[in-house]
């Protein structure tokens, strides 16, 4: 094994890189969950935004076209888990499965025609200088704007959840829906609305999947990134910057693992594959088994149906 | 304006009806997905649904609707006794792929030992410690560290999957195989086959053990104290803590059976209608099993018929995959949309719908 | 019946309400409810539980829509579409569950009740003003889940006051508090008055509307059968008016106590809610055939203390010990076979589930004691059996034991769930809150039943926050605060003020400052 090869600079920038689509995906269900609701459907949306996205940019020759259908196409289908949940108040957990099984059908269905082309490419933001600063430039600097956009969306999601109004309210309604409902805010609405931020960004986070990291449309390409990001959201504790530590983390193992292939380490590749599963898992154990105040940061009508019966 | 109203109790006469009628809505709406890629609904419909039953080919079709159905009715009950008691194992895939690699590890140990009566047995002890193995990691994170277990099972697919590729390109391939990736077949084996018990009929092992697994389901959820518990416990945990039940045993319980059976399904695929460990053994029946699960709703009878119509749709999108070209994902999507419908018209088991005035929520 | 004469007045109504009906699914929850608010009045809304009080307010706080009827505010059409409505036009209500927000601080909860909130910064340092002006000391930045029930309504009042209400309408404000606490709150709410504000306040205490009230509407059956001045009427009178028949007393013979059946000596415990109390040395002992009530405000370890009890929270195996018997280590089973039992507060998903039939609901508890199980196998003939006997003896009316729990009124519900354990012939039972939000007769059944099975030698502990029930049938009074429970004392004679102390007295509550 010869691990002169990894360079660290390109190591950290390349992790960036694989981090982003669960970055993006994990953000959304933040949302999503701090609002009262489990959509276990994340792994369906994100490969139905990744074909989505892939599809629009091949056709239109436009990726930032590829990456509106794509939210739109997260976005879409999660209204239909928000319709059954909200409305039909159908079991949150059975009803994700649901998301995630008919999401997988779907994208390959759509995909058909798409395997094995290559995707117009999104060029890297010029940041002029500060590309140049050694070291730096390469890690932070030299970046397609997704990755720029999914840092200012854990931004964005932690100020609205911590200073404005609005998040303030989406925070009771997670809390407490029969509270929220008393003071006469609109659960379902705002649940709605969540559920569909998260469906745009789990598309987002799909999309950046088949046309930047990979690039390339396979069936069933996301391989669990969607479940990798709900894990994500507990060892984050429902908090924004842990989602980034949590997805750089998760990113680090899996470009460490990569390279390690590609260095020829004496570990057989399935092992190494597997690695980035195991590591969620560990991770899972440590984040829950230390109770107290990562227990009392879950929001308390988590996966609980709301019903106006007064 | 168009409102819910929550019933006094659940309603009998809706439970039994919804599972009909949301594959009745299915159809229509899969119909409509067939006309969109270009097909003739009427005829893909009964392309899936009727000619495997009753059309000309159906002699060959009947039998290997018991083949699909044995697995995903044995995976199902498992499930649906941890999906009664709020236990979501929606790892079975993963605790499918283990099982079959024990069984299939002890069979190809043993190989070519010809005592029958030891290999054969051995074997199905292998899957089922395989399965229930496999199961127990979400099960002991749960009540040793408070874990999710739905994703913990279901990360473990994943890992499961590698394991399998491992296997079958390292451990378990077949030394006579001229390299290719793949295990010894084991239907070839007469000590470890798991055959046609009925010639013409698919039946096999696997589907007796499903068979005995709906009567055992039945028996436990019914006229068992710990079934009483299980159902407790899903509609009300505390009141079950109360009723003196202990929510971690119920835990290892729900899990461990479920991992067993799947663990038992994957042993008897990989003997008989599989007949070895190939990179892509597994197919989709852990997750399948889900649908099955619900679409039953959560009782040992209407899995039974559940995973008949599964296997079904299986049997019918292969046939129609072959015949009209529809794609294989179609039958994918038309299994997701099943699970969406049935869990939007349960709803009616619940609620009544009322028109009228509406309320200011 | 006295009526006022409204001519005596000169100013016009606050808030006039005509004829108001709202009807649900098979019951009637209002009809023809008119009455009327004067600007700075303490109007009471008094009623039985199931009379249809906080159905009428709610439809004057904007969260449902009346059927027919209407009402004007300051003389001018008054339709609230929503709550925030009614805010913006000047009503606030203090809800009787509280409205709050456990895992969000108190700033953060008071800013969600307003319409139009200041930044944070300068909300705190007004929920400061406001609480100390009132006597409601609150630190805005303490999490809502750390509070006492007491402080989690100065924490709904200072969200009303912060927005200087006309109307406030509060939802049985003092089941929360002591009597210390509910002395301070009245006069807070005279201060309020003295300005101007009107008051809606609902309740069932008679005593407390006599003290503070200046007219009273009676609700029965979602109709007003009485309007009085209650400084006038007597409380025999309203209660009359309120339940529609003479009331039933309970009876009871002084019995001689017997031996100590249950030991409860140095428990303490955490509790297993991350908001809850944990309990700290508590040690009580509880005779054959005496009743114990344990008062105390909600939220000061009543439900540790059952789950101790019950056996769904262990602690070491002396803490807790029955007939001498070291049970403190044992599970709720273990502890049944032995005799303890116990009932829970909450009915529906913890003493039975709600899904389930009543068949199943009496084998939740009563497999033991009354063999409905061989081998793990269950009798359901015998279940079912044991289930109509409870309908049968304790009066619960349903169609029949194939009826699922949550189909049940509370009252009758309540009326199962005690009769379940009673019919179990206890040793020692331990029921928590055995009448709350259940109707007077079914409220005096249950209290009878607890009488009798003392008389019969059990030993009976009742954890309640009705002081008055508690008066009613404890031969000794203990009372739990911040998870200590007080020494016991005989209950008669026994004043408010003594209760009160037992109670944590006033907390940090302090009377409003008079200013100016």
């Amino acid at each position: 094994m010869d691990l002169s090869t990894i360079d660290p600079a390109i190591l950290l920038a390349s992790l960036m890189v694989a981090s982003t689509p669960i970055l993006l995906a994990a953000i959304g269900e933040l949302v999503v969950e701090k609002s009262g609701v489990l959509n276990l459907g994340v792994e369906g949306m994100m490969i139905t935004g990744a074909i989505c996205g892939f599809a629009v940019a091949v056709e239109t020759g436009s990726p930032l076209l590829g990456f509106v259908a794509a939210a739109a196409g997260g976005a879409v289908l999660s209204m239909t888990f928000g319709v059954l949940t909200q409305f039909f108040l159908s079991n949150q957990v059975a009803t994700g499965l649901a998301l995630t099984l008919f999401g997988l059908g779907l994208s390959a269905l759509m995909g058909q025609g798409y395997v094995g082309i290559k995707p117009p490419g999104l060029g890297d933001v010029n940041l002029g200088p500060l590309a140049d600063i050694p070291f730096l430039g390469t890690v932070l600097f030299r970046h397609d704007f997704m990755i720029y956009v999914s840092l200012a969306l854990v931004a964005g999601v932690w100020a609205f959840l911590k200073y404005s109004r609005a998040g303030l309210i989406l925070r009771a309604v997670g809390e407490s829906h029969d509270a929220a409902h008393a003071l006469g805010y609109k659960v379902v609405l705002v649940r709605l609305a969540a559920i569909a931020f998260g469906g745009a960004c789990a598309g987002l986070g799909g999309a950046y999947l088949s046309l930047i990291r990979v690039p390339q449309w396979t069936e069933g390409m996301t391989a669990g990134a969607g479940w990798i990001a709900l894990a994500i959201v507990v060892f984050a504790s429902w908090r924004a910057w842990g989602v980034l530590i949590g997805a750089y983390l998760f990113g680090g193992v899996a470009v460490l693992q990569l390279n390690l292939q590609a260095a020829g380490a004496h570990i057989p590749v399935e092992y190494l594959s597997m690695s980035p599963y195991l590591v969620t898992i560990l991770v899972l154990v440590i984040m829950s088994s230390g109770r107290g105040r990562a227990a009392l940061n879950a929001p308390a009508s988590l996966g609980r149906s709301f019903h106006a019966s007064s | 304006m168009i409102r819910l109203e929550k019933r006094p109790q659940p309603s009998r006469g809706w439970s039994y009806v919804t599972p009909v009628l949301a594959v009745l809505v299915t159809m229509v709406a899969g119909g409509a997905l067939f006309a969109v890629l270009g097909k003739d609904p009427v005829l893909a419909i009964r392309t899936i649904f009727y000619d495997p039953l009753f059309g000309e080919f159906a002699w060959y079709f009947r039998g290997q609707l018991l083949v699909k159905a044995g697995p995903l009715i044995l995976i199902a009950i498992g499930l649906s006794l941890g999906f009664r008691a709020g236990i979501w194992n929606i790892g079975a895939e993963g605790q499918y792929i283990i099982g079959a690699i024990c069984g299939a590890a002890v069979g190809l140990a043993l190989y070519p030992m010809e005592a029958r009566w030891l290999v054969f047995p051995l074997m199905i002890l292998a899957g089922v410690l395989g399965g229930l193995g496999w199961a127990m990691i979400p099960a002991i994170l749960k009540t040793r560290f408070n874990t999710n277990e739905i994703l913990v099972s279901l990360l473990l697919v994943y890992v499961a999957e590698q394991i399998l590729a491992s296997m079958a390109l390292g451990l378990l391939r077949n030394p006579e195989g001229s390299g290719f990736p793949g295990s010894r077949n084991l239907s070839q084996y007469e000590a470890a086959a798991n055959h046609e018990l009925i010639a013409g009929t698919g039946m096999h092992w696997g589907v007796v053990a499903a068979f005995i697994a709906v009567i055992f389901a039945y028996v436990l959820l019914n006229r068992h104290m710990l079934g009483f518990q299980i159902r407790l416990t899903g509609q009300s945990p505390r009141a079950a803590r109360f009723a003196g039940v202990r929510p971690n045993r119920l835990v290892l319980f729900c899990l461990g059976t479920a991992g067993a059976l799947a663990g038992l399904a994957g042993m008897f695929e990989v003997s008989g209608p599989s007949g070895q460990i190939t990179i892509d053994f597994n197919s989709g029946y852990g997750f399948t099993a889900i649908i099955v699960a619900f679409l039953g709703r959560l009782h040992p009878v209407g899995i039974l018929l559940a995973g008949l119509l599964l296997a079904l749709t299986y049997i019918g999108g292969e046939a129609a995959q072959s015949n009209l070209g529809l794609p294989a994902a179609a039958i994918q999507a038309f299994q997701g949309m099943l699970l969406f419908f049935l869990l939007a018209v349960d709803m009616l088991t619940n609620y009544r719908i009322r028109i009228g005035k509406s309320e200011v929520a | 019946m006295h009526r006022r004469a409204r001519g005596a007045r000169v100013s016009a109504p606050l808030l006039k309400v005509e004829g108001l009906r709202k009807a649900y699914p098979g019951v009637v929850a209002n009809d023809d409810v008119s009455f009327q608010i004067m600007p700075g009045e303490v109007h009471a809304l008094l009623g039985e539980n199931g009379a249809g009080k906080s159905t009428l307010v709610k439809m004057i706080y904007g969260l449902v829509r009346p059927d027919a009827g209407r009402m004007t505010l300051n003389g001018a059409s008054y339709r609230p579409a929503t709550p925030h409505a009614a805010r913006a036009s000047g009503v606030a209500m203090v809800f009787q569950h509280f409205s709050l927000f456990e895992a969000l601080d108190v700033a953060e909860n008071v800013a969600l009740g307003m319409e139009n909130p200041p930044p944070q910064r300068r909300l705190a340092r007004r929920i400061r003003e406001v609480s100390e002006t009132y006597g409601l000391p609150l630190d805005p930045t303490r999490l809502v889940g750390e509070l006492s029930a007491g402080e989690r309504q100065r924490v709904e009042i200072v969200r009303c006051l912060l927005q200087d209400p006309k109307l406030l309408i509060m939802d049985e404000p003092t089941s929360v508090l002591t009597p210390q606490e509910v002395e301070i709150l009245f006069e807070t709410l005279r201060r309020l008055q003295a300005e101007g504000t009107s008051i809606l306040y609902i309740s069932h205490k008679l005593e407390e509307i006599r003290a503070l009230c200046d007219e009273a509407t009676i609700l029965r059956l979602g109709q007003v059968v009485g309007v009085c001045d209650p400084k006038s009427t007597s409380a025999r009178e309203m209660a009359e008016l309120m339940v529609g028949s003479a009331l039933h007393t309970p009876s009871r013979a002084a019995r001689p106590p017997g031996e100590a059946v249950l030991e409860i000596g140095g428990l303490s415990m955490k509790s297993s809610n991350p908001f809850g109390t944990a309990l700290r040395d508590v040690s009580l002992e509880v005779r054959a055939g005496e009743v114990v009530g344990i008062g105390g405000v909600a939220g000061n370890g009543q439900d540790e203390l059952l789950a101790a009890l019950s056996g769904e929270a262990r602690s070491g195996a002396q803490t807790v010990r029955l007939n001498g018997q070291p049970v403190g280590n044992l599970g709720p089973n273990v502890r049944r076979r032995l005799g303890l039992l116990a009932a829970p507060e909450e009915r529906l998903g913890h003493a039975a589930a709600p899904d389930m039939t009543l068949t199943e609901n009496a084998l939740l508890t009563g497999a033991v004691r009354e063999g409905l199980v061989a081998r793990g196998f269950l009798k359901w003939a015998a279940a079912r059996g044991f289930a109509e006997r409870i309908i049968a003896d304790f009066d619960v009316r349903t169609p029949g034991p194939g009826n699922a729990a949550r189909a049940l009124s509370g009252g009758n519900l309540q009326k199962f769930v005690i009769g379940r354990e009673i019919l179990q012939r206890p040793i020692c039972l331990v029921v928590n809150q055995p009448t709350w939000g259940v109707d007077a007769s079914a409220a005096a059944a249950i209290r009878q039943a607890l009488l009798d099975l003392a008389e019969g030698g059990a030993a009976v502990l009742v954890i309640s926050q009705d002081l008055d029930e508690l008066m009613e049938i404890s031969d000794r009074f203990a009372a739990l605060n911040e998870g200590r429970l007080s020494d016991p004392r005989p209950a008669q004679g026994l004043s408010v003020e003594e209760i009160g102390l037992m109670m944590g007295g006033a907390h940090d509550m302090e009377v409003a400052h008079v200013q100016g």
